[in-house]
């Protein structure tokens, strides 16, 4: 079935979004920036929109408030993270489950930060939300997830943030201080000018967050204030040495287990599956019946979250 | 070197080694194997030397002894670790004539340290005073260095790091970690942890 999409954001995601919803079948029928909306009941030519973006700055003549108000079955929300009260990701989201419609959000904090709000707008909608795209960009970590039943899993660790991994690998690969290797991340594209939110294991620590939520089946809310959270700052390269020595190295953990929630960066054996190199995620699931399950993939990028929000778009069909 | 982290395949050894003597024998003759025993001393002169006779009359070579002095027991004694290599079919022997001789035997051989811990310190560690890091993280806890690597590549008040070998008893590995962070805090040092992945 073909599904008509109102898409909410046009960076890296939305833009993917646009591109590949044809391949999957679906129409997009509305498209906003922060300033601007393009509206189509007929569906938007993605070249259009995007020619206009680049030249003008605006993806159509609309105001963003018209592409809430468009036709549509779901709204996908692709605007930047934002936490405390998660706007204005979350009142988009708010909007189209008022009407009934479906939500399906790449942005981590409606779901890491009002989780709460986020389901009981849910439970009262004829709509459904989904989010796999929040957590680990390509991997399927949600859906499997589901499919085990969230009782079956007892706890999720893993690389979750591929800026930081890549920093990390690399110091320990080439002896690398931290400095030096971030300007390189930041030449190659792999680090944000600012990489706070990366570096400081916020990003990791929002995902945690959102897979305790999932997992703890709504007896226990978590949110990133009652997160356990270290960053991969002061970690100096004579640190990723001496774990070497000893056959081990440093990532930047994160962990969801009935303790709550913790992101840091811990010592794995150097030939851990944990110890992935780059920017690759990784996730190990705890199973009550079948040990360990690990999940590995690209976790960000356009087309990599894109598979997973029109994996998401798919379920509701 | 001392490796407290075997003592309990040691003390799985000692009891193979009383039911299988035969086979043990068939291996080449005895085994020696280190032992830890934990001691507690009334505060006189003699006290030390008179609890080592019984391990040296047993057959049992000193390997080290830690006097924890300025350190006392709840009973007010002195503690004292002592690191011991025999055959493991001796070792009972030694600590029942220790006993014997009315040392008060605290621990013997397995049951002190079950587990070992990697960790890494990260900071200003050596203006931070590390001997004192050390010895505080030892002391409070039920936990000895086993080992200790230090990279200062940078000199005195750079950046360095240590990795911390720590033998501590199975099951206490979250009090250890808890110390050792709170020391870490005191002094603005990172502790990095390892990741330690307990089934359920």
């Amino acid at each position: 079935m073909s599904l008509r999409l109102a898409v909410i954001g046009a960076g890296a995601v939305g833009r993917s979004v646009v591109d590949l919803a044809p391949e999957y079948g679906h129409t997009v029928t509305a498209l906003a920036d922060s300033r601007s909306a393009a509206v189509d009941p007929d569906g938007l030519d993605a070249a259009t929109v995007f020619d206009r973006k680049d030249a003008e700055g605006t993806v159509g003549a609309a105001d963003p408030e018209d592409a809430l108000a468009a036709e549509y079955d779901v709204l996908v929300e692709v605007t930047p993270t934002t936490l405390g009260d998660a706007e204005p990701g979350f009142s988009h989201v708010k909007a189209a489950l008022e009407r009934d419609r479906h939500a399906v959000l790449a942005n981590k904090g409606p779901v890491a930060e009002r989780y709460a709000d986020l389901m009981a707008l849910e439970a009262e909608s004829a709509g459904t939300v989904q989010f796999e795209a929040a957590v680990g960009g390509a991997i399927p970590i949600l859906s499997t997830i589901a499919d085990f039943g969230p009782g079956q899993i007892t706890a999720a660790r893993g690389v979750l943030n591929g800026t930081a991994n890549f920093v990390l690998s690399r110091m320990a690969a080439e002896g690398l201080g931290y400095e030096h290797v971030l300007a390189e991340a930041q030449d190659l594209g792999v680090a944000e000018a600012d990489p706070a939110f990366d570096v400081e294991g916020t990003d990791a620590a929002l995902k945690f967050v959102i897979l305790a939520n999932v997992l703890g089946d709504e007896d226990q809310i978590y949110s990133l204030a009652d997160a356990d959270v270290e960053g991969i700052r002061s970690i100096p390269a004579s640190a990723l040495d001496l774990a070497a020595e000893d056959g081990r190295t440093i990532r930047l953990i994160g962990e969801a287990t009935a303790d709550g929630v913790r992101v840091g960066p811990r010592l794995v054996p150097q030939h851990d599956a944990l110890a992935v190199t780059g920017t690759r995620n990784i996730v190990q699931f705890e199973t009550v019946n079948a040990g360990q399950l690990h999940l590995s993939g690209r976790g960000a990028g356009g087309p990599e979250t894109a598979t997973a929000i029109l994996s998401d778009v798919g379920r509701l069909e | 070197m001392v490796d407290a982290g075997d003592a309990e395949t040691e003390a799985a050894t000692t009891d193979d080694a009383e039911t299988d003597a035969d086979e043990e024998r068939t291996d080449g003759g005895e085994r020696s194997q280190t032992h830890t025993i934990r001691l507690e001393l009334v505060d006189k002169p003699g006290e030390l030397l008179s609890a080592l006779h019984p391990i040296a009359e047993n057959g049992g070579n000193l390997l080290s002894i830690f006097h924890e002095r300025g350190n006392l027991t709840p009973r007010g004694h002195i503690p004292v670790e002592v690191d011991v290599e025999c055959p493991p079919e001796r070792f009972e022997t030694i600590v029942d004539a220790l006993r014997a001789e009315g040392v008060n035997v605290i621990q013997a051989g397995a049951e002190r340290y079950g587990e070992e811990l990697t960790l890494l310190l990260v900071g200003d560690i050596v203006d931070t005073d590390l001997s004192d890091t050390l010895q505080r993280i030892e002391s409070s806890t039920d936990a000895a260095l086993a080992d200790l690597s230090l990279s200062a590549p940078e000199g005195r008040g750079g950046a360095s790091s240590a990795r911390l070998r720590l033998a501590t008893r199975t099951g206490r590995s979250d009090e250890v970690f808890e110390h050792v962070r709170q020391v870490a805090d005191e002094k603005d040092l990172n502790v990095v942890e390892p990741l330690v992945e307990v089934a359920e």
